[in-house]
């Protein structure tokens, strides 16, 4: 946590940040309890991929899909998939891939077989899952590696997406975006995949407004940054999205994968894709557990608040959310470097001292969260199609972006609100992003802001609402405090929205080797 | 670069404004300036300067100058051009099925549909489809509204419905019918591989199929959406950058007050 005795550049009451993060502390332990006690189907669904069963079957349906399908319809997955594939393997010798396979040609049926002694199941599984938890760590070495070799960059991540729907064509544009500068690449997903219950297989060439999030995608696209990167001495850092009704499983496949950069939010897919609250509250756990032990960095996805609502009025949920965002990762045992908590610049171009109110937002961001890499997100709101006030638009973005230290800073393009990325759109605004972030290095260091000024009291200001809402949402409970609308103004029914048919409560005897396995190797310790 | 601030020689085009023989405008009458900037899949140098400017002149253009050329990649190059266009456009033949109503305030809007339609409108609004956006749609219903031009919620004569985005047609269309919804609205922000001409045409056939054309007002809105799009795909009225709330609300309520006899 912060040294209280560092001097604040805008004399925040570091009293009051105290309250709001024990308010947020209290939030986060509180639905723990609730998390703990339930599974999901993605949930048990990335248990069999990180048990190494992957593929699909004749209809194209994932394997995973299949195997969590056939335990839930003999009423088992409160026993958790690892328990039968478990059972499954002492009964037949076969490895959990053959397993799903069978299953797939209803050659097997998982909650048939009668059940074998429970310590015996753990211990062939737990062989398995500690393979499968070295792969990952091996991912982790080779990035630690690549990153001693190369030496990593200081100042801002240079942040930009690629989108065309098509992985090998994304791979032309994010290799020439690399060349450009670009330090992070985000694949972003087609339009729906969120809502999808399963993850689509195998390389794809088709999507809108983006591609689909496969393993095999992350593959290639794994492979192409890697090649760019030896030619330009540079690590590239790959991004994608834990969000939606797979987080987890979207998680363990970065995390094979080698992504460095995965969005993951807590509150996200609840807001903005009406997916169920109790369905994502368990889901993001686990999604995180996997990020957090991949050594992934999460971003999470405040700056949507301000594409739905005022960024001037509503800045005040943004923090509120950002330690809310930070109470969960520390409980999925993510510590503060691995915590791209989100923000972004969505005021109103109109309003008078609007950079003013930009600067405190994002100083206040960087003095409460010291040691997060904060991911900033540029204008997209009051992006018009007049592409040559946007790029000013951009430059002014660029600018509190260097002057406040944001580390991760997803570029804003000309032509945002016209079409995705043109290859010459994400090179003119590397250039203005490089051309500023050089030109005004320092400025930060050099500055302080007038006491009791626009830039002082309006952080300030901020804060204090902040920490009110928290208390009331300590009050209420998030579940409760969501239904009513807290966040963007958008109310979620708790037992409404997608997926909460996927929601599963633990027998005692549940068994997860992944969640007891990373726990004592993230220490993270136990609420209950 | 010549031709430019210190060029003395003589412009060899009339200067006169000619509504039957319009053509760009850079700093003089019919100069017919255009600026260009696009990327080519080949190699920067001498000879992809050569390329980019013969290229544009196969695009009719004359007087052509890459003022700027740099490689994007290997095998990209961007350039930026200037030159003369060549043909001219008879304005005074251009139609266009243009929205040309005037567009009345909140109150004006409220007062209008109390005096000639005496009850509330109510409106349901959704971006649809696989779309995830929701800024258009929140953009004209949020009670907060946008660029200061106040959302359908503000309103006291129109009972608004946002069900907000990935809102899929069939369920669209069932809670209209729920609601008894006079005026349906639709966002639409995915314009990729015109995806959103499929989807649209199918809201359309959809509520064509559930007999409910005739009783809805049926609009679409997004940065890709003209009203001539609108109305070649059967919506009442489509509605594209720079149109607010207000310029909505006015067109639904003078045209439900058109049905209406008023």
């Amino acid at each position: 946590m912060q040294d209280p005795t560092k001097r604040s550049k805008l004399h925040l009451d570091w009293h009051v940040v105290e309250e709001a993060r024990n308010s947020a502390r209290k939030i986060a332990n509180q639905m723990q309890i609730f998390i703990n006690r339930h599974t999901t189907d993605s949930v048990e669904r990335t248990v069999c991929r990180l048990l190494g069963i992957d593929g699909v079957n004749d209809f194209d349906v994932p394997l995973p899909n299949v195997v969590v399908e056939n335990i839930k319809q003999g009423n088992g997955l409160k026993l958790g998939a690892a328990t039968y594939i478990g059972n499954a393997m002492i009964e037949t010798k076969l490895t959990p891939q053959e397993i799903a396979e069978r299953v797939a040609r209803n050659e097997i049926d998982l909650t048939s077989i009668p059940l074998h002694d429970l310590f015996e199941i753990k211990l062939v599984i737990q062989e398995i899952a500690q393979e499968s938890l070295n792969r990952i760590a091996k991912n982790r070495e080779k990035r630690d590696q690549l990153l001693n070799k190369y030496g990593d960059k200081t100042g801002p991540y240079i942040y930009v997406i690629v989108a065309t729907g098509n992985i090998f064509e994304d791979v032309v544009q994010a290799v020439a975006a690399a060349k450009q500068g670009a330090d992070v690449i985000a694949v972003i997903r087609t339009t729906g995949q969120s809502l999808l219950d399963y993850v689509p297989y195998g390389a794809t060439t088709e999507g809108f407004g983006g591609t689909y999030a496969t393993q095999e995608n992350f593959r290639i696209m794994r492979e192409a940054l890697d090649k760019a990167g030896e030619e330009l001495g540079r690590y590239i850092r790959l991004c994608n999205y834990c969000s939606g009704l797979c987080m987890p499983e979207i998680a363990a496949m970065g995390a094979f994968e080698r992504l460095d950069f995965m969005l993951n939010d807590a509150l996200y897919g609840i807001l903005f894709r009406d997916i169920n609250m109790k369905r994502t509250m368990i889901d993001q756990y686990f999604s995180r557990m996997i990020n957090s032990y991949a050594r992934v960095v999460i971003n999470t996805g405040e700056d949507n608040y301000l594409t739905t609502s005022d960024a001037y009025e509503e800045a005040h949920t943004v923090l509120a959310s950002q330690f809310i965002n930070e109470q969960f990762a520390l409980l999925a045992g993510l510590p503060p470097e691995q915590m791209g908590l989100g923000h972004a610049f969505e005021m109103n171009p109109e309003i008078e001292n609007g950079f003013l109110y930009e600067l405190a937002q994002a100083q206040m961001a960087r003095e409460i969260f010291p040691q997060a890499p904060l991911k900033y997100m540029p204008p997209t709101k009051f992006m018009t199609g007049n592409i040559f006030r946007g790029h000013v638009q951009d430059a002014l973005f660029n600018a509190v972006t260097i002057m406040t230290n944001q580390r991760i800073c997803l570029l804003g393009m000309l032509t945002e609100a016209i079409h995705t990325p043109f290859m010459q759109d994400r090179f003119l605004s590397i250039e203005n992003a490089k051309y500023i972030f050089n030109n005004m290095k320092d400025l930060g260091d050099e500055i302080s802001f007038k006491p009791n000024g626009i830039i002082e009291q309006r952080a300030q200001n901020v804060l204090q609402h902040a920490h009110d809402l928290l208390m009331e949402i300590e009050k209420k409970g998030l579940f409760q405090a969501l239904s009513e609308g807290i966040f963007a103004g958008i109310k979620r029914p708790i037992d409404g929205g997608r997926g909460l048919n996927g929601v599963v409560v633990k027998d005692h005897q549940y068994f997860n080797p992944f969640i007891d396995l990373m726990r004592k190797e993230l220490n993270i310790g136990g609420i209950e | 670069m010549g031709g430019g601030l210190y060029s003395s020689h003589k412009k060899n085009f009339d200067t006169t404004r000619d509504e039957t023989k319009i053509k760009p405008y850079g700093d003089t009458m019919n100069d017919g300036k255009i600026q260009l900037s696009f990327t080519l899949p080949i190699k920067d140098g001498d000879r992809a300067v050569e390329t980019a400017r013969q290229y544009v002149e196969k695009l009719n253009m004359r007087d052509i100058q890459v003022v700027h050329h740099e490689a994007l990649d290997k095998e990209f190059t961007f350039f930026v051009v200037y030159a003369t266009a060549t043909p001219t456009i008879d304005y005074t033949a251009i139609q266009v099925e243009e929205l040309e109503i005037e567009t009345l305030s909140m109150e004006e809007t409220d007062a209008f549909i109390q005096n000639n339609i005496g009850r509330k409108i109510i409106v349901v609004g959704a971006t649809t489809g696989t779309d995830a956006h929701t800024v258009g749609i929140d953009a004209i219903m949020n009670m907060k509204g946008y660029m200061g031009h106040y959302g359908l919620e503000r309103y006291k004569m129109i009972e608004a419905y946002n069900l907000g985005s990935q809102v899929s047609n069939e369920k669209f269309v069932k809670t209209a019918i729920e609601l008894h919804a006079d005026v349906m609205l639709v966002s639409q922000t995915v314009t990729q591989k015109n995806v959103h001409i499929k989807n649209l045409t199918e809201l359309v056939e959809l509520v064509e199929a559930e007999g409910l054309r005739k009783k809805v007002v049926l609009i679409v809105g997004g940065p890709r959406i003209t009203n001539d799009l609108a109305k070649e795909l059967g919506f009442d009225a489509g509605f594209g950058p720079g149109k607010y709330a207000d310029d909505v609300a006015t067109f639904f309520a003078k045209e439900i007050a058109r049905r209406l006899g008023k």
